[in-house]
């Protein structure tokens, strides 16, 4: 039968506005979105009196067209049209609003300002990074339209369970930006793409990326103190200018409008390689600052909506930025909600970690809520359900929930007891074994009914030292962020080993390179989920720098030399990561219960000391073994090899008996500290037997690692 | 410098459009009416011959990805003869991983099937 060909009527317009056809919108999907023949814009406002949308052709600076929403447009409080017949690619939008401007009832309105749309997908003014801005321009940041149609393939989020990850927190463009990375387009999404080889090859299946949404590096820009012509920038990027749209200046082809396939072009590649992508989303503040701060979108926009107000009309400022995203707003929560929807669904990302997330949990006027409804809604949405969630469980206004983040039994969180406990541990501080000994655990004593995966365990991340800087120096040296070193933490539990900062001094250094890898042990053992910043695989250094957000230099970039003049660590760190993947005794869902469940004849986990089967939980002590028991892998529902895992932070060797295994098993080294390469450390599978089965000499500031396995057999894992 | 396209369709079920020129926002609309119409074709193979076209603006990206939605996973998509200034933006957005890109015309290989 053949159809008649009828044009569909709801498709044409039915306004006119100069040379525009127009019509009504529909008020959902918020944003700028694709229709038949036009394009449907849709913003929200509830104190606006007015609104008109301003088009602009790409680059230029004068508005192509400034068109009123009719009185006829307005649904409740949106403002929803379809302007037909525009050119796509070409092609810039934002928002004038007007209306009050009363900032004792919250309202800050200036119709003299254009808008960027708080949905909007991509966003030019920023597209080629440390490009100096024309600040004359009245549109820094421009609105620009998205297909929807890039070619996924089969590819899905990935859904590696969370306990078998390994995260390795990166800054896109600083882990290529360096000119020793040796690829094209150094700082982008493409760049990092040319990496994904030594990714896969340290065997991390988990990366974290600082983050990427639109944001400004030439936000509170200035000179370098130090460095003449050289600026301090908004390097890190924790300040979101818009939460739906990728940092244009990380792609290569942001230029041609093409930082969306860029980006997912990385995503489907890295998950190719069997590498999950969490994002660090910034949603306790925008870049929008206080209220001397310029009005980019929110504030304009809504500002009594989007922002925690003081009520003298004052913006909070938990977040220690300036203002507060007014998160438990029901219009904000949304405003999440879809964004991290739209990630999930047309980014494929994996999961997301939200940076002071205890922000989160306040109530409009700053309170802590017992049951936040953004983190229930996020905890149970059905598109976000294969998502992981970590939370950094504080705030800058003094809210401290690490072991309390209201969970839903789906959160996880930066365990910064782990960082605290563990740092004072390996530096040999009095009065840490017990503390260490519910790290290694997975902390069952913050996450009793939640799981040792409750817990991302790491020694260092972006905020703070990193692993070289931590055996390196004993404080910080922030002066060139010119802020007369007040800035950054000042309680690093760090320990330069004799000497502050670089030295020849090779006993000195021997001891930084076997605390390194004392740490690689100890995180790598842990139950848990393990994370490690970009670059303490080969001892990068900030040069005691703990607050590098500023700098787009030497300081934060990964100088890929590293790989070659710290082979040995790197060698390290990549067998302790295969040793990790390689030993489900490692990668517990649930808490160990101390007791043998599995009649094997030990428990899932022993205590141990230079004694066996006698730990030493005294104040003066600084050592500590343990054993895991290979038949309660995985909570018994695998079998493993037994794994003794001794850390001797004491300074002088001393002697360690072992327990005994079953018969038919013996004693083989993985890996010992306190010996040089290569016998450090050991393939898995390819552990020598110890010749002593008895007792083994642990060196002062040392650890050891031994496998519990037949003698002449080679343990195949399932 | 205009665009200049041509498409050939061979009984065996071959696609080729030639491009010759500048591929931008006032001329995409021409490359995507070729390409609809060997999709209409029911072509088996799409080869597209850039050894002339001298620049691609981000519309004519863009136009690759119609492209690629359009014929389906089913369709092998060539490009032969890339500029090489071409050729590093296709790959930088990472083009490259859904089509052939081959330097020379190999007609052993694209019509072989």
């Amino acid at each position: 039968m053949e159809m008649p060909n009828i044009q569909r009527l709801d498709l044409n317009p039915t306004h006119t506005y100069e040379e525009f056809k127009l019509r009504p919108g529909k008020p959902l999907p918020f944003g700028a979105t694709f229709v038949p023949g036009g394009v449907n814009f849709s913003i929200y406002s509830q104190h606006a009196t007015h609104c008109t949308l301003v088009l602009f052709e790409r680059g230029k600076t004068e508005p192509l067209a400034e068109i009123p929403f009719p009185a006829e447009f307005t649904i409740g409080n949106v403002f929803a049209m379809v302007v037909f017949g525009l050119d796509y690619e070409n092609t810039e939008y934002g928002f004038r609003m007007d209306g009050p401007f009363d900032p004792t009832n919250g309202h800050r309105f200036d119709a003299s300002n254009i808008l960027l749309d708080p949905y909007a997908k991509a966003v030019g003014g920023r597209s080629t990074w440390g490009t100096p801005p024309d600040w004359n321009d009245i549109y820094q940041h421009r609105g620009q339209l998205v297909y929807d149609d890039f070619d996924w393939g089969d590819d899905h989020a990935l859904q590696i369970p969370i306990e078998d990850i390994v995260v390795y927190e990166l800054h896109v463009r600083g882990f290529t930006r360096h000119p020793s990375s040796g690829v094209r387009y150094p700082g982008t999404f493409a760049a990092l793409r040319a990496k994904i080889p030594y990714l896969k090859a340290l065997g991390i299946n988990c990366v974290e990326l600082m983050p990427v949404y639109e944001f400004d590096e030439f936000e509170n820009s200035r000179p370098h103190p130090f460095k003449e012509g050289e600026l301090l920038m908004n390097y890190w990027g924790y300040s979101t200018l818009c939460f739906f749209a990728p940092k244009a200046g990380y792609a290569a082809t942001a230029p041609h409008g093409m930082q969306v396939d860029e980006f997912k072009t990385l995503i489907k590649e890295l998950h190719r390689n069997g590498i999950e992508v969490w994002l660090d989303v910034v949603f306790n503040h925008t870049a929008e600052g206080n209220e001397r701060g310029p009005s980019i979108s929110f504030r304009g926009i809504d500002n009594k909506t989007y922002y925690m107000l003081t009520p003298e009309g004052y913006y909070f400022n938990f977040s220690g930025t300036g203002n507060t995203l007014n998160c438990n707003n029901p219009i904000v929560r949304n405003m999440v909600l879809d964004c991290l929807r739209y990630w999930a669904s047309e980014y494929h990302i994996d999961g997301f970690r939200f940076d002071l997330a205890a922000i989160l949990g306040r109530d409009p006027w700053g309170a802590p809520m017992p049951n936040p409804p953004l983190l229930e809604s996020l905890a149970f949405d059905p598109i976000l359900a294969k998502c992981k969630l970590v939370a950094e469980a504080w705030d800058a206004g003094g809210l401290y929930q690490v072991g309390t983040f209201p969970a839903y039994g789906r959160w996880a969180e930066w365990n910064g007891k782990y960082r605290d406990d563990m740092r004072r541990f390996l530096k040999s501080d009095e009065g840490m074994v017990s503390a260490a000994a519910q790290r290694i655990q997975g902390s069952p004593d913050l996450y009793a009914w939640r799981g040792p995966t409750a817990s991302i365990n790491f020694l260092t991340c972006h905020d703070g030292f990193t692993l070289y800087d931590l055996v390196a120096y004993n404080g910080k040296h922030n002066e060139a962020n010119g802020e007369n070193n007040q800035d950054g933490a000042n309680d690093n539990h760090s320990w330069n080993c004799g000497w502050e900062g670089p030295t020849d001094d090779p006993e000195i250094n021997a001891l930084r390179l076997r605390q390194m890898k004392n740490a690689f042990v100890l995180l790598l053992v842990s139950q848990g989920v393990p994370m490690i910043l970009m670059g303490d695989e080969v001892a990068r250094t900030q040069h005691g720098n703990n607050n590098t957000y500023c700098h787009d230099n030497e300081l934060t970039w990964f100088n890929w030399e590293l790989e070659q003049q710290n082979g040995e660590l790197l060698r390290f760190a990549t067998q302790m990561i295969a040793f990790r993947h390689a030993h489900p005794a490692l990668r517990n869902r649930e808490h160990f219960r101390n007791t043998d469940y599995m009649g094997s004849g030990y428990a899932d986990i022993t205590w141990h000391g230079t004694q066996a089967w006698n730990a030493d939980w005294s104040n003066d002590s600084r050592v500590i073994a343990f054993m895991l028991c290979g038949k309660h892998a995985k909570n018994g529902s695998m079998s493993d090899d037994y794994i003794y895992v001794a850390i001797n932070a004491y300074w002088d060797a001393l002697p360690f008996a072992l327990p005994g295994l079953p018969t038919d098993l013996v004693w083989h080294l993985f890996a010992n500290t306190s010996v040089p390469r290569p016998g450090d450390i050991h393939t898995p599978g390819q552990e020598p037997p110890l010749d002593d089965q008895q007792h083994i000499l642990v060196g002062g500031r040392s650890a050891i690692v031994l496998v519990g396995k037949p003698a002449t057999t080679h343990t195949e894992h399932p | 410098m205009a665009l200049e396209t041509k498409l050939e369709l061979s009984p065996k079920g071959l696609a080729i459009i030639t491009l010759a020129g500048e591929l931008d926002a006032s001329n995409a609309a021409d490359f995507q009416t070729q390409i609809t119409q060997a999709a209409s074709a029911n072509c088996k193979r799409l080869v597209l011959i850039m050894q002339d076209l001298e620049y691609m603006a981000s519309a004519g990206l863009r136009m690759l990805a119609f492209t690629k939605q359009k014929m389906g996973a089913s369709v092998d998509i060539y490009m032969v003869g890339t500029k090489p200034t071409v050729q590093e933006t296709i790959e930088a957005v990472g083009f490259q991983y859904s089509v052939i890109m081959l330097e020379t015309y190999d007609a052993a290989q694209i019509e072989q099937f």
